[in-house]
């Protein structure tokens, strides 16, 4: 090694154009101070994937719990907006009342009368501006054949504009026209249940079925998707059955008669109900809940019993929304308690990584390293950890709902807010409990460092 | 402030080649430390001037107060008492940010255990310093690659620590030494952990550094090494015992 040549004693710093160390911000200084990171989560690559995975459970259960809540209250509403954001619907219900007093009656069992009437509609429709068409309808459950098969179904009478108003589509054929509705004719259009159910090989269009004594022309087929539970209220009964086939109203009225009877355990029960439901269509959207209770109040001042409800889809959804928003919160709550506990353990991993490598601190101090310096790399390994926690949670975040729909057929939704707050928050909980260990680490005693084993 | 006249300042030893600047001064240094209510003196004045391109070897019996000369000379401590001028600069009365800077601009550090940088490769420690200097990447490579072919390990700038023998990692610690190109090479038993054959490379390394112009201060308790040096200073009891020259 005698060919050495060595620097003459000229301080290379002069006529340097080098930053100033610790000058601001200096990308390639960040960018080196990066690499030293990760190499040292690298050297301890074990205890790093421990250390993190509290913060990749935390952010996963962030991005799966708000994905499924999401979900539900996606769900939820697309409920309340099937049945229409400018509706009101009024249906009849059995007032209960009547139904205790009946029952203690002596002598043949009477027909209760309840619920709405063409009346109440008109008295609505006239003294109301605003109320663009009101459909209404009567539902009856009836045993419905075709030859030898038959089901108990509601049949819905209704007049002309009955699908648009509740957003229902045809899967085939048309819907019955104001003609029909005119003559009272006896045409159907079957759900997809009924029309599976009596139909199993041939196609319902053109044949015909029968309910009661009559024979019914079916003329079209209507998805059973959009009808809700909510939508339902069949005469006399409380079990929603989704299977509903359509006549017009005009028919229903001639064909069924006002009276139902029904068998039941304890006899025979009849009852009488002109409307069973009423769909108000209101202009403007926006005036609809302010229509829905001067709707209430006419109602209320005609009916003695309270033999009807007022549904407004739109107030529905906008307290689904309202307890969507609470969901949130409660979740984001639990999933924030984990993803503390998580930096809790990023803090310890830190210390424990800060004695550990006391010695590299001392060597980095003797050759030059601020405070400052040290606080930064130390805090830079904190941010990758908490960083690199985050992303295998959003990833895990985004996997798990797909899972949770796959085997549960849950609506789940990953909105792209979620991944990317979880993930600040897990950053910004590297920062947090990165800095207590870097300020111990940049604290120490070059001396006390150096001389550590 | 003395500094201007630093250079001109009446040597308080015998100068070797006349003229020599000084490039550090230590002035009544006195150093005490404290458990508690007990206080301990390790240093109790000591003054010596180290001259550009001198050789010198720090020596005395464990407790003489080596260590604290030592960590002083190097700036990881500050003296109670007394200055310290390194260059033009009085270092007793610096703030930490000010003397982590002066260590890393104006000393080079060379300890027994090597002290390198597992995680880094050979070319990595080395550039080390020159990082905290705000050297950029390439200028880093530069001197970094220069000083490994220097010490005959161009060879192995991507080697770890644990790949190499004591003596190569020792030969690395000197090339991180030098990057900076300090004033005062500070070494601390250099050869404390080599075998004869490896310590000699080291020394001739440093023989090669001080017929270079280099300033080294060694501290050793074997006189052998010290042989190598032209100036022993003694320490006893936190005194200096005896500062000698040799010319050799």
């Amino acid at each position: 090694m005698t060919d050495i040549t060595l620097n003459p004693p000229v301080p290379r710093q002069t006529g340097s154009n080098r930053a100033k160390p610790g000058a601001g911000f200096n990308f390639v200084r960040f960018k080196k101070i990066t690499q030293v990171g990760i190499k040292s989560i690298y050297a301890n690559s074990l205890r790093s994937l421990l250390t993190v995975l509290g913060i990749v459970i935390g952010v996963a259960a962030v991005i799966a719990m708000l994905a499924v809540s999401e979900g539900a209250s996606f769900e939820a509403q697309q409920q309340f907006r099937d049945l229409g954001a400018s509706n009101i619907l009024l249906k009849s219900v059995k007032p209960a009342e009547v139904e205790e007093s009946s029952s203690r009656g002596f002598g043949p069992p009477q027909a209760m009368v309840y619920g709405l009437t063409m009346a109440d509609i008109n008295t609505i429709r006239n003294s109301i501006p605003g109320i663009s068409n009101v459909i209404a309808s009567r539902i009856v459950k009836k045993n419905v054949w075709n030859q030898g098969i038959s089901m108990n179904t509601d049949v819905v009478g209704t007049s002309v504009d009955y699908p648009s108003s509740r957003n229902y589509n045809l899967r085939a054929g048309r819907f019955f026209s104001e003609s029909e509705m005119r003559d009272h004719a006896n045409v159907v259009v079957l759900s997809d249940e009924v029309a599976n159910t009596l139909f199993l090989i041939d196609n319902p269009l053109g044949e015909s079925i029968k309910i009661d004594s009559d024979y019914y022309n079916v003329i079209g087929i209507m998805e059973s998707e959009g009808f809700s539970n909510l939508g339902q209220n069949q005469a006399g009964s409380s079990n929603a059955a989704p299977s509903r086939i359509f006549i017009p109203f005009t028919s229903s009225k001639t064909r069924f008669g006002e009276t139902t009877t029904r068998q039941t355990a304890g006899g025979i029960e009849s009852e009488t109900v002109e409307l069973h439901e009423a769909i108000i269509q209101v202009d403007n959207q926006e005036s609809v809940i302010e229509v829905g209770e001067i709707i209430e109040q006419i109602v209320q001042r005609r009916h003695k019993n309270v033999d009807y409800t007022i549904e407004i889809p739109l107030a529905l959804l906008r307290q689904a929304e309202e307890s969507a928003l609470r969901d949130q919160i409660v979740a984001g709550a639990i999933a924030g308690i984990s993803l503390l506990v998580g930096g809790i353990g990023i803090m310890n991993i830190m210390l424990a990584s800060v004695t550990e490598r006391t010695r590299e601190i001392g060597i980095r101090r003797a050759l030059g390293a601020k405070k400052r310096d040290i606080i930064t790399q130390f805090l830079i390994e904190a941010v990758i950890l908490s960083g690199v926690g985050g992303l295998i949670g959003v990833v895990l975040g985004i996997i798990i709902p797909f899972v949770i729909s796959a085997f549960w057929g849950m609506t789940t939704i990953v909105t792209p807010v979620a991944p990317i707050l979880a993930f600040s928050i897990s950053a910004l909980i590297g920062v947090i409990f990165g800095i207590y260990p870097s300020m111990r680490a940049a604290d120490m005693d070059p001396v006390e460092a150096l001389r550590h084993e | 402030m003395p500094e201007a006249n630093l250079v001109s300042a009446a040597p308080a030893v015998p100068v070797a080649k006349t003229g020599s600047p000084i490039v550090a001064r230590l002035e009544d240094i006195r150093k005490t430390y404290y458990m508690g209510s007990l206080s301990v003196e390790v240093l109790h004045g000591i003054s010596l001037d180290f001259y550009h391109g001198d050789y010198i070897s720090i020596m005395g019996p464990s407790g003489c107060g080596k260590s604290t000369l030592m960590n002083i000379l190097g700036c990881l401590d500050q003296p109670t008492a007394g200055k310290y001028y390194l260059g033009d600069e009085d270092t007793s009365q610096m703030e930490d940010d000010e003397l982590s800077t002066i260590r890393g601009a104006r000393l080079g550090f060379i300890f027994q255990s090597y002290n390198l940088i597992q995680q880094l490769n050979v070319l990595e420690n080395i550039e080390m310093p020159l990082f905290y200097q705000g050297y950029s990447a390439a200028e880093s490579h530069e001197i970094g690659m220069g000083l490994a072919e220097r010490v005959g390990l161009a060879d192995r700038v991507d080697h770890k620590p644990f790949e190499l023998s004591g003596g190569q990692q020792q030969r690395v610690a000197i090339a991180r030494a030098l990057a900076v190109d300090p004033l005062i090479i500070l070494a601390d038993e250099p050869t404390g952990n080599l075998d004869s054959k490896s310590g000699a490379e080291i020394l001739n390394l440093f023989d090669e550094l001080h017929d270079q112009g280099k300033t080294l201060i060694m501290v050793t308790h074997s006189d052998e090494l010290a042989e190598r040096s032209q100036r022993w200073v003694r320490l006893r009891d936190g005194l200096v015992e005896s500062d000698d020259r040799h010319n050799a």
